[in-house]
């Protein structure tokens, strides 16, 4: 039996044993049928042209895991961020742990997904967004859908500003053999909200796990949400991230993405404007070396005029690494004056990494700005002698020269602790100690 | 203000389109539909020997197997290739000795296209060779070229005089099942240009292609081989018009050009099919596979300037092979009303140290879509490959649309890509720049325009660059320059 079959034949098992709003039931019967009908993309999908998914989706993996670990805080305390304080909502093998995990109801709700999918209070906000902002024929977004239970509910009320970040931590500890995620977010933040939230996946051993998150956010009239996502996975570990964001007038949302780890990782980043006046900035670090696979996608759909979205991602590709990325801007005929940018700078370190990129804009106002820019080069030579001039070693200068070239993305970090846990990874990844954090 | 850009974009919407006679040539137009017996019966008509038919057929016979491509960001009613007539021939002598033996008409027509044949010989010294329905009918200034050992001549005539040449190298850039229409082309071909520059030799004159569909319910194949021998140097010219009709109508060109070591050859097209009325309705269906290859140290330079056809889908592509070759791609695409364009280029990096060059700007004005599609790849193994790409596009009006799909496949550390496109419409602060020192809003557009397309008008050659910005149908008389 192939996964899609498994898949498939798991569903229909769930469905007789767990109890949906009957509005979420329906959704997911029909999504668990897109995926019947499509299947996992191919490479003949003009989407996937690049990233073969073969191996991904020849493995066997667990859908429903059956057992749990206990984790202490000394097995996850690498993994999270400690120097500030912050909401928490961790999982282990897609389970919430109470032990780890600090949430709040006071003033808004920081709490669990199957925590709103059944509490009868949660009822309006749930029917009102969930799976309202993905692509319905997307096929893992279909999936997640289908079986998605369980992930973050992030609710900030009207002029509510958070005090402080909240950490999103998937655990997998490799009890459970060959796993499969599927977690579930959803993130509404009201008028005026303020938000800043951390993702991240982390698997604390070397067995197979493949992470298929889905997260929809929604920022409301003048709302700010600040996105980050680490991916630093071990090297068994597969991720397919979809985040949908639907944007209302004035609001402005930011998702950072700093992909480092995994075997397998592809982001499917969409930004839908729905008003006036919006803002939309995404930006991205990929450091891979090894056998690791990279790839974005972005959309940015301006659908209303002035409106301006930020787009910039640095990829560094080592060993034999494939880097893709795919940034596609639409700009709607009723969206004049809008102003899209978008960057994309690669250095390719050695001669058998890959890039494969596709900037793409489709545009139908007249009266825009729309720019994009992409680089493929290595680092300059002449800097590099010039830095060794200077009594730095080789190794130092390259990664030097390297933060120089991701510090435009660094730069737009808002909180100080990611952004040195950032530097410290790239650091790590890089091999050096600098001796100071940029 | 005497000219405001409202005024530009209504004048360019309403243009029409110059070249839409029909000339009244008795032809000989084959019987519509595609099979096999239409296929012999082409290749027997034009006298070709048996390798060719077999080869036509064995053409034929994967076209049958291929589906028609819809990936294009096109959306035109699919041409039925059943009601096509496959081969269509002005009657009257099919040969001439000398231009006073040219039918009358004929003659009429080409001066009416503006590419009088004795003006054209008395004063630019360009040699020509017209095609018209598929047909080669005139081919000036032989004998000039072949004192120089170059060989200018219809590719019927190529394949009778020349088989070994056109045998050696036909199908070897564009291969028969490359695509769909390439398998069509090479199943029907009726006519074309074969040029052959021999080595070391500068050819003396521009040569010249000029393309004219005039039957109704044809289609036009037509085939263009270059092959430039070490070292020698060509630059060709292509031009197109057709009359205006209510039907679609199509034309799928394959051109080859093979440039050996050291040898330059320099493509330029001046494409200006009938795009169809202001409602869409006519026009000609554009769909033409273009590519050459480059050994050593070689250069290829394709130049486009694509005003016409209701429907254009080409992509003019260089194959870098040999180390130190050199690729160029230079195109302005114009669309208005409801054409649609989707062109671009292909540069595919296999030799060290190659580089190549891609400029592309697009016009959009009306209801049209103007779309780049670009592939630059550089192979494992082309060190220190570079390439630079700018798209850009202009929006004239709201109601247009302009896409790039730029692809760029890298698989060497040591390579250098850049890529750039922007799209914005013309900017009202660099009108009131022009405003402010004093120059007139109707002449700062036109130097706008003309600016923004400079890059590439300047590397289309002499004669061609003055006909060019005619068709740009941006006409700024008075106020260019």
């Amino acid at each position: 039996m192939d996964l899609q079959e498994k898949l498939v034949a798991s569903y229909m098992a769930q469905t007789s044993s767990t109890e949906d709003l009957s509005a979420i039931a329906k959704i997911r019967s029909s999504a668990i049928e897109t995926f019947e009908q499509q299947g996992f993309p191919t490479k003949k999908m003009e989407e996937w042209k690049y990233t073969p998914l073969n191996k991904l989706v020849k493995t066997d993996y667990t859908v429903f895991p059956k057992k749990t670990k206990n984790l202490t805080l000394d097995d996850v305390q690498p993994y999270i961020l400690h120097d500030v304080d912050t909401y928490k909502i961790v999982f282990v093998d897609g389970v919430y742990s109470a032990f780890l995990s600090e949430t709040t109801h006071e003033g808004m709700d920081v709490c669990l997904m199957s925590a709103a999918l059944s509490q009868p209070k949660y009822r309006k906000v749930i029917e009102t967004y969930f799976d309202t902002a993905t692509d319905s024929e997307d096929s893992f977004t279909a999936l997640n859908t289908a079986f998605g239970r369980e992930g973050a509910f992030i609710h900030i009320p009207k002029k509510k500003v958070v005090e402080k970040p909240i950490q999103i931590i998937h655990f997998s500890t490799g009890v459970n053999q060959n796993l499969m995620l599927q977690p579930r977010n959803l993130i509404v933040a009201d008028q005026q909200a303020e938000v800043q939230i951390i993702e991240r996946h982390q698997s604390l051993s070397d067995t197979e796990v493949f992470t298929n998150v889905v997260t929809e956010i929604f920022t409301h009239k003048g709302a700010q949400v600040d996105y980050y996502k680490i991916q630093n996975d071990h090297e068994e570990a597969s991720l397919v991230d979809s985040t949908y964001i639907v944007q209302q007038k004035h609001s402005h949302a930011k998702v950072h993405t700093f992909s480092f780890g995994s075997r397998f990782v592809r982001n499917n980043l969409h930004f839908y404007h729905k008003d006036e006046a919006i803002q939309s900035t995404m930006k991205g670090i990929t450091l891979v070396e090894g056998k690791q696979l990279v790839d974005h996608h972005t959309l940015v759909h301006h659908a209303h005029p002035n409106s301006e979205s930020h787009q910039e991602y640095k990829g560094i590709y080592d060993g034999q690494a494939t880097g893709v990325f795919n940034g596609k801007i639409v700009v709607e005929q009723e969206a004049q004056k809008t102003n899209a940018f978008q960057q994309n700078n690669n250095i390719l370190m050695s001669d058998k990494a890959t890039i494969n990129t596709k900037p793409q804009l489709e545009i139908f106002a007249d009266d825009v700005r729309c720019t994009h820019g992409c680089t493929i080069g290595q680092l300059d030579e002449t800097a590099l002698f010039y830095l060794q001039t200077r009594g730095i070693p080789q190794k130092e200068a390259r990664a030097l020269l390297t933060y120089a070239f991701a510090n435009n993305v660094l730069a737009s970090v808002t909180i100080p602790a990611v952004k040195m846990r950032i530097n410290a990874l790239i650091a790590k990844k890089l091999g050096v100690n600098l001796g100071f954090n940029l | 203000m005497a000219y405001t850009e409202e005024e530009l974009k209504k004048e360019l919407e309403s243009k029409e389109y110059a070249y839409g006679f029909y000339t009244d040539i008795e032809s000989d137009t084959f019987p519509i539909g595609l099979n096999e017996d239409i296929v012999r019966a082409i290749s027997k008509r034009k006298n070709e020997p048996n390798w060719m038919t077999e080869w036509r057929l064995e053409a034929y016979q994967s076209w049958t197997e291929m589906e028609e491509p819809d990936w294009a960001n096109v959306d035109y009613p699919k041409p039925d290739f059943q009601a096509i007539s496959y081969y269509s021939a002005p009657k009257t002598a099919p040969k001439y000795n000398s231009l006073d033996e040219v039918d009358p008409e004929l003659l009429d027509t080409f001066k009416r296209l503006g590419i009088s044949i004795d003006e054209q010989k008395k004063l630019a010294g360009v040699a020509v060779d017209i095609v018209m329905d598929s047909v080669s009918v005139a081919t000036t200034f032989k004998e000039t070229l072949a004192e120089k050992g170059i060989i200018f001549c219809s590719i019927s005539e190529a394949i009778k005089e020349y088989p070994n040449l056109v045998r050696k190298y036909i199908g070897t850039v564009v291969p028969r099942k490359d695509n769909y229409y390439a398998a069509l082309n090479s199943a029907v071909f009726s006519d074309g240009s074969f040029c052959y520059i021999p080595k070391g030799v500068r050819c003396p004159m521009e040569l010249s292609t000029y393309f004219r569909i005039n039957q109704a319910g044809t289609g036009q194949f037509e085939r263009t081989l270059v092959i430039a021998d070490e070292g020698s140097y060509v630059s060709y010219l292509e031009g197109c018009t057709a009359p205006a009709r209510d039907e679609n109508q199509l034309h799928a060109a394959v051109v080859e050009l093979v440039a050996h070591d050291h040898a330059e050859i320099k493509y330029s097209t001046v494409q200006n099919w009938y795009p169809g009325d202001a409602d869409g309705k006519g026009g000609v269906f554009n769909f033409v596979t273009k590519r050459g290859i480059c050994h050593r140290s070689a250069k290829i330079s394709w130049t486009q300037v694509e005003t016409g056809s209701a429907v254009t889908w080409k992509y003019p592509s260089c194959i870098l092979k040999g180390d130190d070759s050199i690729g160029e791609f230079y195109s302005i695409a114009v669309t208005n009303n409801r054409q649609q364009a989707d062109t671009g280029t292909k540069m595919v990096h296999l030799g060290k140290r190659t580089k190549s060059t891609i400029i592309s700007k697009g016009i959009s004005a009306g209801t049209s879509q103007n779309s780049y599609r670009g592939l630059v790849k550089i192979s494992p193994r082309a060190d220190e490959a570079r390439n630079f790409s700018q798209c850009d596009s202009l929006l004239m009006g709201n109601k247009c649309g302009a896409h790039t799909f730029p692809y760029i496949e890298v698989g060497n550390k040591s390579a250098q890509i850049e890529h750039e496109a922007t799209t914005s419409k013309i900017g009202e602060d660099q009108i009131f720049y022009c405003n402010q020192r004093g120059i007139d809003t109707e002449k700062a557009i036109a130097l706008i325009v003309n600016g923004f397309s400079k890059d590439v008008l300047n590397k289309l050659p002499m004669e061609f660059a003055v006909e060019a910005q005619k068709l740009l149908e941006i006409s700024l008389e008075g106020s260019v320059g």
